[in-house]
């Protein structure tokens, strides 16, 4: 075909995916360099930097990014680590294998704030939830959770929700695995690690890395957890980027701080997907 | 995804400039409780009474709701041609013009709304919304282990007694607690209380030429007590709670002593829900320094936008769902025990109501009492008793909120959270440019 053609014919669909991408973009850098306080109508113009300096001098602004960090990393080496031991524990055939994959995939579809009540109000509460009873029956104090680890225990419901994701991908791609290759390790005598280093490992690294750039895509926007159990607190112990904008632009109301806050979430993305990227690259050209 | 977020604001401008109503048609924004779900149920009395117009209604979660009218009302968006705000957005949009004054016929009386209620509503003498239903703060006690122990709380008891009282009936081995209090980080949450110790400490939030005054004396002393209160008294887990959580608390019996928001009242005497019903008693809140502000004053109300183009419908639907004729059809309705409270006197003459409600006299009692434009010690330049109504506040009461509870959670000290309190307020004004 006619490659000016086929270039004519691409076109609508590039200056949509452009439009989509650029309208949104242009619309929040201009936001952060002009002065827009929902309450002040009347106080507009062209301000800089101010909106970005205002927006990491807030105290509350390293604890923030260090926190974002930490959420993501601590989810995704859980979500990962556990979703291949889970996976690969199911992947021999037994009896009931169908309910128990569908049982171990279900958290997913569970909408995050219903699963933050329920952790919030039925597992970690300290005067009603099961775990202040288990703690109880022990002779135990309860743990307050949410006030003691309040990051931790957003990990905790986080990694909850996104291990069945893990397990999901890997449990598919164990499937395309060469069985062959397995039956002649193990004639040779290799061993189970000796197979999952050399055999397994190397067949999921696709896969692993895809986990990854998905879920740190999603964790670096983690709020709906946050909202609903802890607030970002106490203090600023689980407040983390996504909550400070929120703060900035629904409880201050202003749009230009808030959208500073945003293209800052953006360069940290970027940083974040770029060093992931690069942690994974080797494996991604396997 | 934070880019969405952000960007969805400046593209509901453009969404939101499409009329939304037909004519005769009032698209109202509430907020999802008992009372305001009972106001939908009886609109068709409303319609049947005003035939041509039809009313729609958007019923929101309180945080939605309240960021919905916001951004609708400051980007002139026009979704509402009624919207439900709260005592602390109502003096603030009418002084920026942005709500339309109210006034109303003789039948209306507006005189019978209580005057604290319309001073809280109104500014600069002009009413801005009417109230629909309204609340104080009080105190709410085991009259039965108080007299166990021995005691007696009197209205406007010393923040001292009440720990006396706290030590006495606290016994964590039967799982009761001496006292339960608000928390949870947020400026109507754990704020809304400790502002009201605060006050009676003596404290206040602003001083008369706006700077913060968070680092007073007062408040290290009302923030200490609260923390050792709650600490050597309060149930485990105080950080996180809030109204709903310590009403699941006292109701299973777990409360010695609760001050919170007067509706709680009709919760906790209610057999259906409590298990305490019958042995709860009440006060009115503690003082330490002053009674001024010990006790918080709030009110749903409903306001109509400037600029929509059905005001004259719109003011019609507030002045129906205000009215005294209102409150007796839910009275006649629903019983007299589940009218909304707080907001006209002849609400609290009605017979039929006093035999109905078991707390009405302390409630109104509190209401009364409660002065949002003199609410602390020393002057102050705000109103509100609970909250500074300027703009700035929510995001201020925010992030001071996080740090009481911080400081609860014994995290930080008293002092460094309100070292912290002072520094984030003081950027906050001045960036706002009070000073």
């Amino acid at each position: 075909m006619n490659p000016a053609l086929v270039r004519w014919l691409q076109a609508p669909s590039i200056i949509l995916l452009l439009l989509w991408m650029i309208v949104p973009l242009s619309m929040t850098v201009y936001f952060s360099t002009i002065r827009y306080n929902l309450f002040y109508p009347e106080r507009t113009g062209f301000i800089g930097l101010s909106n970005y300096e205002f927006f990491w001098t807030d105290a509350a602004f390293m604890p923030a990014l260090l926190n974002t960090l930490i959420l993501v990393g601590s989810v995704l080496i859980v979500t990962i680590v556990l979703g291949l031991a889970i996976a690969i524990l199911i992947d021999r055939p037994f009896r009931g294998r169908g309910i128990a994959r569908v049982m171990l995939i279900s958290p997913f579809f569970i909408m995050p704030t219903v699963s933050a009540l329920v952790w919030k109000n039925m597992l970690m509460d300290p005067n009603n939830g099961l775990f202040a009873a288990f703690s109880n029956a022990l002779g135990f104090q309860p743990i307050e959770w949410l006030s003691q680890m309040p990051l931790f225990s957003i990990i905790i419901m986080v990694s909850w929700q996104w291990t069945p994701f893990a397990i999901l991908i890997f449990m598919t791609s164990l499937q395309s695995q060469d069985q062959e290759q397995k039956e002649a390790a193990t004639l040779d005598g290799a061993g189970f690690w000796s197979q999952f280093w050399n055999l397994t490992l190397p067949h999921l690294a696709r896969p692993i890395s895809i986990v990854l750039l998905i879920q740190m895509i999603f964790h670096l926007a983690i709020f709906a957890e946050i909202y609903v159990t802890t607030s970002g607190g106490p203090g600023y112990s689980s407040t983390n980027l996504t909550y400070l904008i929120y703060i900035q632009s629904q409880q201050a109301f202003d749009v230009g701080v808030a959208s500073a806050g945003g293209v800052f979430a953006i360069i940290l993305a970027n940083i974040v997907a770029l060093f992931l990227i690069r942690a994974v690259g080797k494996t991604l050209t396997v | 995804m934070n880019l969405l977020r952000n960007t969805a604001l400046g593209l509901s401008l453009c969404v939101a400039a499409a009329p939304m109503a037909f004519a005769g048609e009032l698209t109202i924004a509430t907020v999802n409780n008992g009372h305001m779900i009972e106001m939908q149920k009886l609109t068709p009395a409303f319609e049947a009474a005003n035939p041509g117009i039809t009313v729609n209604w958007v019923t929101l979660d309180e945080g939605t709701l309240r960021s919905r009218v916001t951004t609708d009302i400051t980007t002139k968006g026009g979704q509402f041609d009624v919207m439900t705000i709260g005592m602390y957005e109502a003096p603030i949009w009418g002084a920026r013009g942005w709500l339309e004054e109210l006034t109303f016929d003789a039948a209306y009386d507006v005189d019978d709304i209580l005057p604290a209620m319309r001073g809280g509503l109104s500014h600069e003498g002009k009413l801005y919304a009417a109230p629909f239903y309204g609340e104080s703060s009080m105190l709410m006690y085991r009259k039965d282990l108080v007299d166990a122990a021995g005691m007696t709380i009197e209205d406007n008891p010393t923040w001292d007694h009440i720990r006396d009282v706290a030590a006495a009936i606290t016994d964590k081995d039967a799982g009761v607690y001496g006292i339960c209090l608000r928390g949870k980080p947020g400026w109507g949450d754990n704020m809304a209380f400790i502002t009201t110790m605060a006050n009676s400490y003596g404290a206040q939030w602003f001083n008369p030429d706006w700077t913060p005054a968070l680092d007073s004396d007062a408040w290290k002393a009302a923030v200490t007590d609260y923390k050792s209160l709650l600490d050597n008294y309060g149930p485990p887990g105080s950080e996180g709670n809030s109204f709903n959580e310590i009403l699941a608390l006292v109701n299973e019996g777990k409360c010695g002593m609760w001050i919170d928001a007067t509706i709680a009242a009709s919760f906790v005497t209610d057999p259906g829900q409590s298990k305490v019903d019958d042995k709860m008693a009440f006060a009115q809140s503690p003082q330490k320094a002053t009674t001024k502000g010990s006790n918080w004053l709030w009110a749903w109300s409903l306001a109509v936008p400037a600029g929509t183009k059905q005001s004259d419908d719109a003011k019609k639907f507030v002045a129906w769902a205000t009215s005294k004729e209102y409150i007796e059809l839910v009275g006649e309705t629903n019983g007299w025990g589940n009218v909304p409270t707080g907001t006209r006197q002849s609400t609290y003459d009605n017979k039929l109501f006093q035999d109905a409600a078991t707390f009405d006299e302390a409630e109104l009692k509190a209401i009364l009492s409660a002065n949002p434009e003199d609410s602390t010690l020393n002057p102050s330049p705000y109103v509100g008793v609970q909250f500074a109504a300027i703009p700035e506040f929510q995001a201020i009461g925010a992030a001071v909120g996080q740090q009481m509870t911080d400081a609860l959670a014994g995290n930080i000290s008293v002092e460094e959270a309100l070292a912290n309190s002072q520094q984030i307020a003081d950027r906050e004004m001045k960036k706002a440019g009070y000073y």
